[in-house]
């Protein structure tokens, strides 16, 4: 039997996923799906130089191909260049002067099909002059290095210096000062279903674009600008997604831009399928970091001030890097209490393909450092690593009480220390100590970690959602969205907040994806934002539209609106609920009775940014969350003695306080998986290997990812803290859990073998090494 | 020869086919293109993701790594071919129930490995249910929910025991 919380109809049950029937029976649609009358293919002409200058461009050849259609450059888009924020627009839809990073795209065709599209794009002949390139932070800080961006003197893409308290003066009272440097791997974002696109102009004025987008947004307002239509002009349509974790499905790619500019072309539908190849090669990373961590803590343990130094590979283009070093920085102060803390970020440009958002965005890098370093003092210090976790965290505040870090974060709820008692006794943590297992070539260790993430991501500009709730005269509801479900599961809890709210049923809900023609503007699926912004607006049209029936209701039963109330389909009298009649009949009623009602509920949502405005990315003060989410992990790993394989074992449990879970199943999935996915899998399998911007495993055989035969079977453990920001109480589900993994997985191999493994994943080639060294530095 | 058009007889979800294809069309893409059953998804083509996986005489197979005419003469089940009607199968229904589906990419290749194991053994250890579904790459859930919904649609096939 499944956990239940809160005393709702719907709400914190396991509820299936609406959309699960269609998935599981293969209805669903995806972008690749979709066939469009008359429909042409296209195809990209990418750079085989990781940075050169276009000097020509022929295209002849292949506009006499026969099946081709239309075939556009760079030049085609007028000099339109776009990106992140204002001063971040520096990425030209296809590039036009020089390329920056390997397999950039530079031209695309269309034509009738797949074959002749890639036959065409080979016919393209372009004249390269190649130049000496940047393929490491540490070479792009050189002085006299070659520059990506000819404006971006020293190749600097962010640079932030950020200090609060005194850390000087808390590192020279400090009974012990560490200082270690951690690296993270450069990852795959990890979806499945490479982009996809179809694209078609139905008059000379109108653009329809179907296309698989987390934030779909993001195409309508940039290709309004591209192409400079009124925003009422542009149609984007969302299939159904095949997940996103940040970056290429928020952001655009060539074969977006090029499949609505061939449509123009051609006058009819272009569609492009990314092949895996391409999306391995050149679809946005996470950054590889290397972070430099010094602390200072007291003889007991407690934490003084922190000093942290990020250097991030950003890649060609800026995209969202300064969102992402602002983020690095920016929890450090949770979940520990720490009074002094000053932050170093530098990002540099680089020719190899752009860095930007993905799932644990930002703090799996600097919690991933920190954390294992906690463990590398607590060791130091003879303290047992649960100890010196609880010892540091930051308590619950008390109802009406809000935590404020020393970087001006607010928190008003933080279930970390309840986070870390139950997984301490989950798997028995006391009992456990020092009981070290070896069995033959294999030997056992266990880590803990603990980790936050922010939730309701809020920034400058537009940050609202909205939600219009229709009642149609049948009683039955269309839910219009602006969010946009990538596989996280917000379509079924958006419906399970408008039917709660109504008194009706989930089946009632029908929900309608984003179709920017009809459903309201939103900012996007990114920074565990979805459930706290587009659940407080469902709320709200939920309420709206309710109102208006209740006054309909009250009128019949000759009561004030106050007096009734609607739940489990019945509108009843609170004080005498046999007064009552069927929901149906009430909408009937509502929408019949001369002339009628249309009832038609509104909202949107205000909460992140009434509270404690914007953060500040310069100096690094304020809160980029709503709320903020906590969890405690422990992970258990084999660790293969004589080869170096790591493995982890069944015993792996996370507590999340999410605030509230408004659907127990779907936070279980998204805890497991963000664990796995993002951060075991950075802990111990993935990473791209380059050389000189080529990427040298662009295939999921040699880039590994995690299988089912490795996966450990996480237990999920709630941890309810009732946010007063969140829709019922609820704070993201899942980022928090890309944190907390990697660092309890390293501190598990430490305890199993004794090495620190500090640079990121710890594949059994560099397991190997560390125990030879270990093993060599002991018989000496 | 490339291009060259062959006879090509198959049975797809209990449907037989007399079709005329390309030596080199690969079974992914008759069933997708020709055939219009989506439900089979293209992830990779490197026979790495299992996105694609079909059942073919009852082995689950990736069917971009087979050629549409080596399954001449055989019985290619699909995702689509999978529910009875509108009764959907043991393993549908579990990893709904069950909160096993995240996107969704996966899941279609997830079930016919699954079906294929299930089909032959109703009673697997859970190492078995892992092995089944190694080929299947999944991106967000994790694994655990997948794993455990076959094991519930295996209890059920066995009739509840």
């Amino acid at each position: 039997m499944d956990e239940t919380f809160g005393n709702y109809s719907i709400l914190g049950k396991a509820i299936p996923r609406v959309d699960a029937r269609a998935k599981v029976t293969g209805q669903a649609k995806y972008a690749a799906d979709i066939e469009v009358a008359n429909m042409l293919w296209g195809q990209i002409n990418r750079s085989p130089y990781a940075h050169a200058r276009i000097l020509n461009i022929d295209t002849s050849k292949a506009e006499a191909l026969p099946g081709v259609k239309a075939v556009t450059t760079g030049k085609d888009f007028g000099g339109f260049k776009w990106g992140w924020s204002g001063p971040t627009r520096d990425e030209e839809p296809l590039a036009v002067e020089k390329v920056r990073y390997q397999y950039e795209g530079v031209a695309a065709v269309a034509a009738v099909d797949e074959d002749t599209a890639q036959e065409a794009c080979d016919l393209i002949e372009v004249d390269y002059e190649p130049l000496p390139g940047v393929f490491t932070p540490s070479e792009a800080m050189q002085e006299g290095a070659p520059l990506v961006h000819d404006d971006r003197p020293g190749n600097i893409c962010v640079e932030y210096h950020w200090n609060f308290g005194d850390v000087d003066k808390a590192f020279a009272e400090s009974y012990l000062v560490r200082e270690d440097t951690f690296q993270t791997p450069r990852m795959a974002k990890g979806y499945l279903e490479p982009p996809a696109v179809v694209a078609y102009w139905p008059d000379p004025e109108r653009i329809v674009y179907i296309g698989a987008k987390g934030s779909p947004y993001f195409p309508y307002r940039i290709l309004a600008k591209c192409f400079d239509l009124p925003l009422s002009n542009v149609r984007i349509i969302t299939p159904i997604i095949g997940s996103d974790f940040g970056g290429t499905k928020n952001d655009m790619t060539p074969a977006d831009f090029s499949a609505v500019m061939l449509a123009k072309k051609t006058g009819r539908p272009v569609k492009f399928v990314t092949s895996q190849f391409d999306a391995l090669t050149t679809d946005l990373r996470r950054h590889p970091m290397w972070i430099t961590v010094k602390t200072g803590v007291t003889k007991d343990g407690i934490l003084k001030a922190t000093s942290l130094k990020a250097v991030a590979d950003g890649g060609a283009y800026t995209r969202i890097s300064p969102l992402t070093m602002f983020l690095v920085g920016t929890c450090q102060t949770l979940p520990y209490k720490l009074p002094n803390f000053k932050y170093d970020a530098y990002n540099y440009f680089t020719n190899n393909p752009s860095s930007a958002a993905m799932r644990g965005h930002g703090l799996y890098h600097s919690r991933f450092a920190a954390d294992v370093q906690l463990d590398m003092i607590a060791e130091e210090l003879g303290l047992d690593p649960v100890e010196i976790r609880l010892k540091n965290s930051i308590e619950n505040p008390k109802p009406g009480e809000i935590y404020e870090t020393v970087n001006d974060v607010h928190v008003a709820t933080c279930g970390v220390q309840e986070c870390i008692e139950k997984v301490a006794e989950a798997v028995n943590w006391k009992a456990r100590k020092g009981q070290k297992k070896v069995e033959g070539d294999t030997a056992y260790g266990m880590g803990f970690a603990a980790a936050t993430y922010n939730s309701g991501t809020k920034l400058s500009a537009h940050n609202a959602c909205a939600a219009i709730v229709r009642v149609c005269e049948d009683g039955s509801v269309n839910y219009l969205t602006g969010a946009t479900d990538v596989g996280q599961g917000s379509d079924t809890i958006m419906s399970a907040i408008v039917a709660e709210v109504l008194g009706i049923r989930l089946e009632d809900i029908d929900l309608k994806r984003v179709d920017s023609a009809f459903t309201p503007v939103d900012p996007g699926s990114y920074g565990s934002r979805v459930t706290v912004h587009a659940g407080e607006a469902a709320t709200k049209a939920a309420e709206d539209a309710k109102s208006q029936l209740l006054e309909v209701a009250a009128q019949q039963f000759g009561v004030k609106p106050g007096d009734v109330d609607i739940k489990d389909k019945k509108v009843f009298v609170k004080s005498s609920p046999e007064r009552n009649m069927a929901w149906e009949r009430l909408v009937r009623i509502a929408c019949y009775e001369t002339p009628g009602k249309v009832i038609i509920g509104r909202g949107y949502s205000t909460q992140g940014i009434s509270m404690y405005g914007l953060a500040d990315f310069s100096k690094g003060v304020g809160d980029i969350g709503t709320n903020y989410s906590f969890t405690a992990q422990a992970s258990e790993v084999e660790v293969d003695v004589e080869t170096g394989v790591v493995k982890c074992t069944d015993n792996n449990v996370i507590a999340h306080d999410c605030g509230f879970p408004l659907n127990t199943q779907a936070v279980e999935t998204q805890v497991q998986g963000g664990s796995y996915h993002q951060g075991i899998s950075a802990a111990v399998y993935e990473e791209f290997k380059m050389d000189s911007g080529q990427t040298l495993n662009p295939n999921l055989v040699d880039y590994k990812r995690p299988r089912a035969y490795e996966a450990p079977m996480t237990q999920v453990i709630h941890v309810i803290t009732n946010d007063p920001y969140g829709p019922f109480g609820a704070k993201e589900a899942s980022e928090g859990s890309c944190c907390s993994a990697p660092p309890s997985i390293v501190s598990a191999i430490h305890d199993a073998t004794g090495v620190w493994i500090k640079d990121l994943p710890a594949q059994p080639e560099k397991v190997f090494w560390a125990l030879k060294k270990k093993r060599e530095k002991g018989q000496k | 020869m490339k291009g060259e058009m062959k006879e090509l007889k198959l049975t797809v979800n209990g449907k037989p086919y007399e079709l005329e294809v390309k030596a080199e069309t690969l079974l992914v893409d008759l069933l997708r293109q020709e055939l219009k059953l989506t439900g089979a998804k293209v992830g990779c083509l490197d026979s790495a993701c299992g996105a694609c996986t079909v059942n073919i005489d009852g082995k689950a197979v990736r069917s971009c790594s087979v050629l549409a005419l080596q399954t001449n003469g055989r019985e290619v089940t699909t995702i689509e071919g999978v529910a009875d009607g509108d009764k959907l199968h043991p393993i549908q229904q579990a990893m709904i129930d069950h909160g096993a589906i995240e996107c969704g990419f996966c899941t279609p290749g997830m079930v016919m490995s699954a079906k294929a194991l299930l089909d032959e053994n109703t009673n697997p250890t859970r190492e078995e249910v892992k092995e089944a579904i190694q080929g299947n790459l999944c991106a967000d859930e994790g694994y655990v929910k997948y794993i455990e919904a076959i094991e519930i649609a295996a209890r059920e096939m066995r009739g509840g025991q």
